[in-house]
């Protein structure tokens, strides 16, 4: 599995990862050996119950959290190989982040917020915020790009956070529960948006979610259950709409 | 990132004008007292100070400063002039005789001799008159602050007279004496009249002030003094010292100062320094998100030192602008005249401002740095 990640297919692979938090008595397994991959131009889910380990595993992947044992390789890196250093220029360049908080900068516009990777790569204030501008358009949001987040509704603010996971254009977007504030009719146009994303042979996107009417977006779905994945389903997207639920078709069971 | 920064700290305008005003106000109080506590102890030496004339004082060595003086014999003034390198010495006397006016009302003042022949030591800042009538039979030269003690709400004016001990004096000229440790009347009146003004007391040579001659230096001079005639020599700046240490070690002004100090720099250590610190708290969730996102830790601190320090500069301005608009005001009222901030306790301030902000920062750092970006996700 490991190996196939060097190709071109697999964006995260991950080969019995585990994770433990604590030690001793308060000792806490969150992930137990998981295997779990990742490809290029799909958006795949991640799914399962409160505390099965869908939040630990994510941070895994995204280099915020070391993991206690397992392989794992995201886009064709192992990150043990890398420096501390080298591990957050890696991620600023590569990786995109969407919260379920939204986690916008409240004295920052919405334009600003979106420029926040830019910036953090270096890009200088003024054409850091057109290309943000020019991106917020391309979402809808063209009026609201001088707004502070506290005057948009949370629909908005989380279109403007998906504008900031994709303004550098990374090639690895995770998203934790993107749509848990959201009504469904805004989590239905967050959805497709991150699916229209997806459709990119150089972009995965990893969504980890609870909420089952917007899995017929996904095309992979794993689901976990106590610190496993216990199964992945391959769907059939037959569309965008969302009255599409497509056929699953089961790649493995355990 | 920089403008990032300022505006997550400006953001908040509520909590980023109270931090900036709980600086401003921490470096008025402490510019304030400072500037104050250092001025008062200086008036202790305001005659000294006041006679430009002289560069050395010869006094007796049980005198210590100012206020307490015993008196010299005629012959020591000999003796002073025998030593070589000085190039004039004369006698100045100082006494604390009762000035009365007309109409009844009276004040205990400084009285200070000058020589007959020259004058020494005589006011050079004269708002009314001129000190050479002090030549003038039966004269006195008064301050300001003095004036308007005895004649509260008349003018300024010459010609008045005042009773001093049965002798009737004419004030031949309005001085702008610095301010005395106490708030009264400094008078200048030649030698050979000053010491009638005084009655039974004996006390006559104060001091013998002198000059040295070109080529030497005061110090220099001082030991001479010290070295041929057993009597104690100063130069000026060594005897404003005596009077300020003095003062220092015999009156309850330090600690009273030193509480104010103290508090004003626990106040604002406190207030700033905490409120700095629990901005950064409350902004540990964007930090948290700027991390994720890939910013790095020096960029991270960079951003905190930018926002702790923006903050205590513009504090600091604030309450040095706020001090020097105070002294401004005050200076130009006859009980605090002569009072201007200094520049080194503007300094001093500035060195304690900086201090809160590195402790405020290093603190908030701390917290930054530990932070577990994966936390975001929570
Ligand atoms: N920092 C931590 N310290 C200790 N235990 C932790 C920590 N983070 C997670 N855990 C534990 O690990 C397990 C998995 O947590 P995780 O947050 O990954 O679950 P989740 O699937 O995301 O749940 P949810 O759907 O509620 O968000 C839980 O038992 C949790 O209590
Ligand atoms: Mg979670």
């Amino acid at each position: 599995m490991i190996g196939a990640a060097n190709g071109h297919d697999f964006a995260v692979s991950c080969a019995g990862v585990r994770k433990s938090f604590g030690a001793g008595e308060t000792k806490t397994e969150a992930l137990r050996g998981v295997d779990f991959d990742a490809r290029f131009g799909q958006l795949t889910f991640l799914v399962g119950p409160s505390g099965c380990g869908k939040t630990t595993l994510i941070s895994i992947i995204a280099g915020l959290l070391d993991r206690s044992s397992g392989e794992l390789a995201v886009l064709g890196l192992r990150p043990d190989e890398l420096s501390g250093g080298e591990r957050v220029r890696f991620r600023r360049r590569n990786l995109g982040f969407i919260f379920q908080q939204y986690n916008l900068l409240p004295s920052l516009t919405a334009a600003e917020n979106v420029a926040v990777p830019l910036l953090a790569a270096g890009v200088p204030r003024r054409q850091a915020v057109r290309r943000a501008t020019d991106l917020l358009a391309r979402l809808g949001l063209e009026n609201r790009a001088a707004a502070r987040p506290a005057t948009l509704s949370g629909g908005q603010q989380q279109r403007v956070a998906i504008a900031r996971a994709l303004v550098h254009e990374p090639r690895l977007i995770v998203c934790d529960e993107p749509t848990a504030a959201l009504d469904h009719e805004n989590g239905e146009a967050v959805l497709q948006l991150l699916a229209s994303t997806a459709v990119n042979p150089d972009r995965a996107v990893i969504v980890v979610t609870h909420d089952s009417r917007v899995f017929h977006h996904a095309h992979r779905i794993a689901r976990m259950d106590d610190g496993r994945i216990v199964d992945v389903a391959k769907q059939a997207r037959a569309s965008l709409s969302p009255a599409a639920n497509g056929a699953e078709t089961h790649e493995e069971d355990r | 990132m920089n403008f990032v920064a300022l505006r997550m700290l400006t953001g908040d305008r509520a909590k980023y004008f109270g931090l900036v005003f709980a600086i401003a106000f921490c470096t008025f109080l402490l510019e304030n007292q400072t500037t104050i506590f250092a001025s008062i102890l200086k008036r202790t030496a305001s005659q000294i100070l006041d006679v430009t004339d002289a560069e050395v004082w010869v006094m007796d060595q049980k005198t210590e400063y100012w206020e307490q003086t015993k008196a010299l014999k005629d012959t020591d003034l000999t003796r002073v002039r025998g030593v070589p390198g000085v190039l004039w010495a004369v006698r100045l006397f100082k006494g604390n005789p009762v000035a009365r006016t007309r109409s009844g009302k009276f004040a205990v003042s400084f009285l200070i001799g000058l020589d007959d022949a020259t004058l020494a030591g005589a006011p050079r800042k004269m708002l009314l008159g001129s000190w050479e009538r002090l030549r003038e039979p039966d004269s006195v030269i008064i301050d300001e602050a003095g004036y308007v003690l005895l004649y509260p709400g008349e003018p300024l004016e010459l010609g008045r007279t005042l009773e001093m001990n049965d002798h009737l004096v004419t004030i031949v000229g309005i001085s702008d004496a610095s301010a005395p440790f106490v708030s009264l009347p400094v008078m200048h009146a030649r030698y050979s009249k000053a010491i009638d003004f005084l009655g039974r007391e004996r006390t006559q040579l104060s001091f013998v002030i002198a000059r040295p001659e070109p080529g030497v230096t005061p110090a220099a001079l001082t030991e001479r003094i010290q070295a041929t005639t057993g009597l104690k020599a100063r130069t000026t700046g060594e005897f404003m010292w005596d009077c300020v240490r003095y003062y220092l070690r015999n009156t309850g002004i330090p600690v009273n100062f030193g509480i104010t100090i103290a508090v004003a720099l626990i106040v604002g250590a406190v207030v700033g320094g905490q409120t700095f610190y629990l901005f950064t708290i409350e902004n540990l969730k964007q930090f948290g998100a700027l991390k994720a996102i890939g910013v790095t830790n020096p960029r991270l601190i960079g951003m905190i030192l930018l926002q702790a320090f923006s903050a205590g500069i513009l504090g600091f301005a604030l309450g040095t602008g706020m001090a020097a608009t105070f002294f401004e005001i005050t200076s130009h009222m006859l009980a605090t005249r002569g009072i201007a901030l200094l520049w080194q306790c503007v300094a001093l301030t500035g060195a304690a401002i900086l201090g809160v902000v590195i402790v405020a920062s290093i603190l908030s750092i701390r917290r930054v740095l530990v932070l577990e970006p994966a936390a975001v996700f929570r």
